[in-house]
């Protein structure tokens, strides 16, 4: 069973990989003359850009967090996740709105003071926007990290480093920032991911890179051949990316010696230190999230009369019951391959079993050509059998369908999934299981009556998560979605897109909203595991 | 605990039902199934007065003609579309080469359609069209010296020309309408100028560039008639004062004309639905819906008993380029190489 799933899993990978060996056409040979250049540059701009400002900003916030002591710390302390919250596209449209000729800053400039700010000055559509935009509503990946890195860091260390006469910076690089190092590295991976996921911020901003490449080979020059080439390429470097960060992880490993560390005591921040940090706090949550929100919710104020009717209702509950559906064959998934792993305690199969989760680290699009062509095949093979046996054709019965978008999320998301599962299943330890055996029930039922009651937590939190990334999903959405089919995040692009930002803020408030839950919940659970 | 996983389980997938529930139910009832590139809030008015009037559901795919078209290919004989919806005809031609769509004879549709408005042999008709014009500022431009596309190419322009990426069917269009009328040459030379001539790398949609116009960046703005017609009726007041900061023109009055370009449909070459599917283009066709497009969107009419809106008929009258517009499908991937070779973004 649990071989099944994975063979499943990995068909958009072996699809890419086996289309890999048909020649490539002649829409190739003009990318490659006159285009791949100018995918591979911005992609790699885009990703050192946004690691580097991103790391910048959520270790230095992580560190103040962390070590001092001032007023509203507590807070501070969750409410820079909130950015997470916020899809990249969505950051993307309200800043762009905020910013543009008629949005609310250039007018206020213009009306008020009599300036006329139109021009480069304000422009955030080029690649430094995108990186901005990619930054602030990624930056808690390593701000999380980060945070929970320095508070688990021994006082002792720090203190010598302090009785040797080094100042709080010198500490700071020479040694909290190397002990963090695998911590932020693992947060700036996850980030590269995202970015090289994103369709909708620089497909927004006008920044060609290979996602839109994917989308621009495949659809407007019509060519799913060179599609793939890209796609390839793409995968590539993930993988790469994904190598470099275990190897990497595996060499950094710091000791921290063996006594326990001392009660963690944060040094109070006095004076103009103090206003300083809050002031670079404040303004980070402000222009991450605060600003964005306000914008989003005075246009909803504005526009929702006209936009939430019946349809979009019916677009909500559509949205919520496929992420819920998804979530459910998720867990079921996870629960299955986890428990077949912690029944045979066989070496390959828990190796093979992580390979299932590396759908997390493909871009959409590619999943979606990966998935798209092999059910169309199937499904002409379905038709001709039927049609050979002279039954009336079915139709195309899996692309175009709902089953499809659901497939390709669950081959996407499964990761999202699979961890937290994984974990619990490993805190509650084999030791139960095995009693459980003993006195005679059998694996389901030892399942069901033991294993599941335990982890509880962690399906709750398994489901949850995979319910906000399902429901934030765009690019596998717009190619999959079958008919009469929008889902809020389609319906916030397609109005974007159609240059009505101001409605399409009804879709994304949703969109944040229900990720904002997810965010304090995770949260909680870095607090409680900290203590 | 397990009971309510049940419970959970059960109660999600009777939601899941309910929500997939619409595109399974399908056995019995008129469908006709529709592939649009249109998002507009008129369309689907007019959809539902459709179902109202006949009892045939209208069913949608929202998404870019190039998707829909490659959709539509790779689902070959088997593909559910019945009529495809774009904003351009250079599309249709596209749809039309790769042998996707079928001819229908109507006379409805034959009486309602200037013929340079709709394939010869029916392939595909078009339902409004939109001028490709000049947005000038009033402040800076004086009318009088506006001329012709060609012109803008004109050094004197340099450094005011504001106009989107060629990325854009609407502008591939309106190059593929200058080779035809000038030949490969000049409009090489013609995309080279313009290059040259921008007032900022390109970037945004046609309201952008209006924007840009009203707020100073270049003087010259290369728009479609009805971006500026919404603007213009705008619930916010800013957008409405950009677009009152420009004037129109239309260009090429006294050689071929302006550049127009339809948004269209075509029949499935595989429709399951066809007769349903000529039911609801000749619907489209007709006054009242064909009055409730040019109303609602600001475009033009094809119909010619239905009266334009207020706003745009404001602009007057104009010469039309009267090339039939397969011709410009023909060229189209002629446009998009002469794009990236003068380095138009």
């Amino acid at each position: 069973m649990a071989i099944i799933i994975l063979l499943v899993i990995a068909l958009p990978v072996f699809t890419i990989v086996w289309k890999l060996f048909d020649s490539p056409g002649e829409t190739w040979t003009h990318l490659v003359d006159t285009l791949l250049w100018d995918y591979s540059k911005n992609t790699l701009l885009l990703l050192l850009g946004t690691a580097l400002f991103s790391a910048i900003i959520g270790v230095t916030a992580a560190w103040f967090i962390a070590n001092y002591e001032f007023p509203l710390r507590k807070y501070f302390e969750w409410l820079l996740i909130l950015p997470l919250a916020v899809p990249a596209y969505i950051m993307a449209y309200t800043y762009a709105g905020m910013l543009s000729y008629t949005g609310p800053i250039q007018t206020f400039f213009r009306n008020q003071l009599g300036w006329n700010t139109s021009g480069p000055f304000l422009d955030i559509m080029n690649i430094p926007g995108a990186m901005f935009i990619l930054g602030i509503s990624l930056f808690p990946y390593v701000y999380v990290m980060a945070r929970s890195s320095f508070m688990q860091q021994s006082r002792n260390l720090q203190e010598a480093s302090y009785l040797l006469g080094m100042g709080s910076f010198r500490t700071f690089f020479k040694v909290a920032l190397p002990m963090a190092r695998p911590a932020i590295a693992g947060g700036l991976s996850l980030i590269a991911m995202e970015v090289l996921n994103d369709y909708g911020t620089v497909k927004y901003f006008g920044v060609n890179t290979f996602t839109t490449g994917i989308f621009r080979a495949w659809f407007s020059l019509g060519d799913a051949g060179a599609a793939i080439y890209l796609s390839a390429i793409l995968t590539v470097v993930v993988f790469a990316l994904l190598w470099l960060e275990t190897k990497q992880r595996g060499e950094a490993s710091y000791t921290q010696g063996s006594n326990a560390p001392k009660p963690f005591v944060r040094k109070a921040l006095i004076g103009w230190k103090k206003w300083t940090v809050l002031s670079f706090l404040i303004s980070l949550f402000l222009v991450a999230f605060g600003f964005p929100i306000a914008q989003i919710l005075a246009w909803v104020w504005a526009t929702f009369h006209k936009v939430v009717t019946a349809d979009f209702i019916q677009i909500i509950l559509r949205s919520f019951s496929l992420a819920v559906g998804t979530g459910l064959f998720i867990v079921c998934f996870a629960i299955i391959m986890l428990y077949a792993v912690r029944l045979t305690k066989v070496k390959w199969l828990q190796t093979v079993s992580k390979l299932a989760v590396l759908g997390y680290a493909i871009p959409g699009a590619v999943i979606a050509v990966g998935i798209f062509i092999p059910l169309l095949q199937l499904d002409n093979v379905i038709i001709d059998v039927f049609k050979s046996l002279s039954f009336a054709s079915p139709g195309l019965l899996f692309s175009g369908s709902v089953f499809t978008l659901i497939f390709a999320y669950i081959v996407r998301f499964l990761a999202v999934g699979f961890n937290p599962i994984d974990a619990g299943f490993q805190k509650v330890g084999r030791h139960v299981n095995e009693a459980s055996r003993l006195l005679g029930f059998s694996d389901t039922k030892t399942l069901f009556k033991i294993d599941l009651p335990l982890i509880r937590n962690s399906i709750f939190s398994a489901l949850l998560l995979v319910f906000v990334d399902v429901l934030k999903e765009l690019p596998l959405t717009l190619i999959l979605r079958p008919f009469n089919f929008q889902t809020l995040a389609t319906k916030a692009f397609d109005m974007a897109t159609n240059e009505m930002i101001a409605e399409s803020a009804n879709a994304s408030l949703i969109i944040i909203m229900t990720g904002i839950i997810p965010v304090i919940l995770l949260n909680r659970i870095i607090r409680t595991r900290k203590a | 605990m397990f009971k309510n996983i049940i419970k959970t389980t059960a109660f999600a997938a009777t939601l899941f039902m309910m929500a997939c529930g619409g595109n399974s139910t399908q056995e019995q009832e008129q469908v006709v199934n529709l592939y649009s590139h249109r998002h507009y809030e008129a369309d689907q008015k007019l959809f539902e007065e459709f179902t109202k009037e006949t009892g045939i559901k209208v069913n949608v795919v929202n998404a870019s003609a190039d998707e829909l078209i490659q959709k539509l290919e790779l689902e070959g004989e088997n593909s559910p579309a019945d009529v495809l919806f774009t904003v351009d005809a250079g599309r249709l031609h596209r749809a039309e080469v790769k042998g996707l769509l079928q001819p229908i004879t109507s006379d409805v549709l034959n009486e309602n359609i200037p013929a340079n408005l709709r394939h010869p042999e029916g392939l595909w008709f078009g339902l409004t069209y939109r001028a490709r014009v000049i947005a000038y500022s009033k402040e800076r431009v004086d009318p009088a010296d506006l001329s012709t596309y060609e012109d803008l190419a004109n050094e004197r322009w340099k450094g005011k020309v504001l106009v989107r990426s060629s990325e854009n069917v609407y502008n591939q269009s309106l190059l593929a309408s200058i080779i035809a009328a000038d030949g490969a040459e000049a409009a090489t030379a013609w995309a080279e100028g313009m290059v040259a001539n921008m007032a900022r790398a390109p970037k945004g949609g046609d309201r952008d560039q209006v924007k840009a116009v009203a707020g100073g960046e270049g003087d010259i703005a290369i728009t479609n008639t009805y971006y500026v017609g919404i603007m213009l009726n705008d619930s916010n007041e800013e957008e409405r004062k950009a677009a009152e900061a420009v004037g129109i023109f239309f260009p090429n009055q006294n050689d071929r004309g302006t550049h127009i370009n339809i948004s269209g449909v075509g029949v499935a070459k595989y429709a399951p639905n066809k007769e349903n599917a000529i039911k609801l283009i000749e619907f489209l066709s007709q006054e009242k819906a064909q009055k409730v497009l040019a109303e609602e969107n600001y475009e033009y009419p094809v119909n010619a008993k239905v009266s334009i809106s207020e706003t745009i008929a404001a602009w007057g009258d104009f010469k039309k380029d009267s090339i039939n517009l397969a011709k410009l499908g023909e060229l189209n991937s002629e446009a998009v190489v002469t794009f990236d070779k003068a380095g138009w973004k």
